[in-house]
């Protein structure tokens, strides 16, 4: 075991950690609103998240065609298809909402389930079937912006691109303004009035429907925003990259406490770090015997382990059965 | 009541009158050869050239069948590169009894399995592109391959590495699957023997993020990085590779040729090497035909295996005329025949060994000029072997 090496490489692995966990905490923000608003898992996020992400190649080849990419400076048009990908990813979660989740609102809590599950592959085959039609390609390239691209040495072993610290302070951004939104304004208080009680909230005068709308566009924005920032970090997608990545955030925000927006943001970090260490270190620890294929499997026994001992997650609240 | 006894006599009727007509229009039958390949999902480039090849050999050979009164057809069924779906469609093609012959597969991993539903009903099966030594070292009468193997490719990538690019030491990825890990592990096996210093042996499954693979590779910093899998994910991680600074040369099996890997990952790969068991089309004097006639018939050049399908095709209609001097053949005398068979088509000429391999096989070493895609098939030959399949093992 070459201690030295894995010494060396210990910084840039947490930067790595750091990056990924971010990514995931983005993610997971769009579980956790929904689940501390409604108590219900949607599924469907992954696709919502993965949609955001092929708004973004479209508007990115849309511009390159057109020669914009080169012409406009580069926080433009990050700006341009970060817009893109959140409102169309914010109204398709509002729509999913509508036709799928709506109706089911007085089912028993496993039915609804169900249908995030069924939206969730449809969502998959549906981009797929209309990628197949105006492209006719499976994976998506996103086109390079130099800027971001770009690569900063911060030692000589610790090097980090534009494009990640984006993403960092995306995530941050976004907590931020969601922190403002949930605790300062009368939106959020009303979205927190309905996440603890519904029918107290609409007797108050909240008009549920409406506030449920909301935090569904809130969680899918933010989806649609994590899904650009992924096809920009990671340069190609297809329609099925969205079903792993959803899977972690969804763990992350369960790892977190889910209903519990810090919690998210915590969760990701756990899970992304979790994730990178395994994966440069496994092999070299392991002898060899376990290698980096083996990630996964390693972050998600920790979760595992993690929640047997504290099933509410790391910062979630003991949810007191209802008299 | 009357209404439904008129109903019942009413269609027995009709299938009274139809059953003759069908068995009048068809005189001596229908051939029928199927093609496994993935034709959506992330392969489906090299798995469509794979089809495309098919159809346009049995276009130009289906003369002599249909003289004898035969129509033959072409059948495509879309594996998706999995296991599962692969062998489903299998049990859907032995049970058409038209189908005399499947191209196929593009997978290894997808092969093996597969083969083994063909095997039942002796249904030859002759692949383009499989190279997994498994694929045939199973012995079975009715698999064939017109390529080479995996167990002859990685050391000829391994010894290309030691020799022309004078590497001292490589980082090896793979990607779990039959193909992928196999190849890297022929590699490994050679390089240890020779000299060449292993400093990383990876498996991973991983298609977006390679970072946290990427940081020890570059702290190791190797000379060379072989990537033992396809070019969906070599892509990604050469791209994301040269992004973080990672100094090293790329070098590849087969899997990594398809224009779609200068697609992903455009200038990362150019100057990168690739072995392979199916040469450009550039390569083969007769195939300029061929890829003239494709891109007239299809709009599109030909996919590296696409003059490989071409050729198993004509292999198998040439066995399957063989076959036929007494009426439709069975799927036994088929594979018998495609044993027999001496094909000089557009990749050389081809006989088969006890086990089904081509007993002489060629093996390209390829430099990628270019990151352009539609400049995949102008990728330079820098070396080109000719060599017999390994015998059966002890």
């Amino acid at each position: 075991m070459d201690l030295d090496f894995l010494i060396a490489i210990l910084p840039q692995a947490l930067l790595d950690g750091l990056i990924l966990g971010f990514m995931y905490a983005l993610i997971a923000l769009g579980y956790t609103m929904v689940y501390g608003v409604l108590e219900f898992i949607n599924f469907a996020h992954s696709e919502i998240f993965i949609v955001g992400a092929f708004v973004g190649v479209e508007s990115l080849l849309a511009l390159q065609a057109t020669g914009a990419l080169e012409a406009l400076p580069w926080p433009l048009v990050l700006l341009l298809v970060l817009a893109a990908g959140m409102i169309v990813s914010g109204l398709l979660a509002v729509t999913v909402e509508r036709v799928a989740y709506r109706p089911l609102r007085h089912a028993p809590r496993l039915i609804p389930l169900i249908s995030a599950i069924g939206v969730s592959f449809f969502l998959q085959d549906f981009i797929r079937f209309i990628e197949s039609i105006w492209r006719n390609a499976f994976n998506l390239v996103y086109p390079s912006i130099e800027a971001l691209d770009h690569r900063f040495e911060i030692t000589t072993r610790v090097d980090v691109s534009v494009k990640s610290l984006v993403v960092i302070a995306a995530a941050l951004g976004m907590l931020g303004i969601l922190h403002v939104v949930v605790h300062r304004t009368k939106v959020g208080t009303a979205m927190r009035a309905v996440a603890e009680d519904q029918t107290a909230a609409s007797l108050m005068g909240v008009n549920i429907n409406v506030i449920i709308s909301l935090t569904f566009l809130i969680g899918g924005a933010m989806g649609g925003a994590a899904g650009v920032l992924f096809g920009i970090q990671y340069g190609l997608i297809n329609p099925y990259s969205g079903f792993i990545p959803g899977i972690k955030a969804f763990t992350a925000a369960v790892l977190g406490g889910i209903g519990n927006i810090p919690g998210a943001m915590l969760g990701g970090l756990v899970l992304g770090f979790l994730e990178a260490l395994a994966a440069s270190y496994l092999s070299t620890l392991t002898g060899g015997a376990f290698g980096a294929e083996y990630k996964d499997i390693f972050a998600f026994s920790v979760l595992i382990l993690i929640l047997i001992f504290r099933p509410r997650g790391l910062l979630g609240e003991v949810v007191r059965e209802r008299a | 009541m009357i209404a439904k006894s008129f109903l019942v006599i009413a269609s027995l009727f009709t299938s009274l009158a139809l059953a003759p007509a069908t068995v009048v229009a068809q005189e001596k039958g229908t051939i029928k050869i199927a093609t496994q390949s993935p034709l959506s999902g992330g392969q489906a480039s090299l798995g469509e050239g794979i089809k495309l090849g098919t159809q346009l050999a049995i276009e130009k050979y289906k003369g002599p069948l249909e003289k004898m009164g035969f129509k033959v057809v072409l059948v495509p069924f879309d594996d998706q590169a999995k296991p599962d779906v692969g062998v489903a469609n299998a049990r859907n093609i032995i049970a058409d009894q038209d189908i005399l012959g499947v191209i196929g597969h593009l997978n290894s991993g997808v092969a093996i399995p597969s083969s083994e539903v063909y095997k039942d009903v002796s249904l030859a099966m002759i692949s383009p592109a499989n190279t997994n030594p498994t694929v045939t070292d199973r012995g079975y009468k009715n698999v064939f391959r017109v390529c080479g193997r995996d167990d002859v490719q990685g050391v000829v990538g391994s010894e290309f590495a030691r020799g022309t690019l004078k590497s001292k030491t490589v980082y090896i990825i793979h990607d779990k699957t039959t193909y992928g890990q196999g190849v890297a592990e022929f590699f490994k096996a050679d390089a240890e023997k020779n000299g060449l210093k292993v400093v990383g042996f990876e498996g991973t499954e991983e298609k977006s993020n390679f970072d946290p693979i990427v940081t020890p590779i570059k702290a190791r910093n190797p000379d060379l990085i072989y990537f033992g899998g396809l070019y969906d994910q070599a892509g990604p991680f050469f791209k994301q590779a040269r992004e973080r600074g990672v100094k090293a040369k790329f070098l590849g099996p087969d899997g990594m040729d398809s224009s779609d890997l200068a697609k992903i990952a455009g200038k990362a790969i150019v100057g990168m090497f690739y072995t392979t068991v199916a040469g450009p089309v550039t390569v083969y004097p007769q195939a300029k035909k061929f890829a003239d006639e494709y891109k007239a018939k299809f709009g599109k050049n030909p996919e590296p295996f696409s003059a490989q399908a071409y050729d198993a095709t004509a292999i198998l209609l040439q066995a399957i005329e063989t076959a036929a001097k007494n009426g439709k053949p069975t799927r036994e005398a088929v594979s018998t025949a495609v044993r027999n068979v001496k094909h000089t088509g557009l990749t050389g000429t081809i006989e088969f060994d006890a086990k089904g391999d081509p007993k002489q096989s060629s093996y390209f070493v390829i430099e990628v000029t270019s990151g352009d895609p539609q400049k995949w098939g102008e990728n330079k030959p820098v070396k080109r072997l000719v060599i017999a399949a390994p015998g059966p093992k002890a």
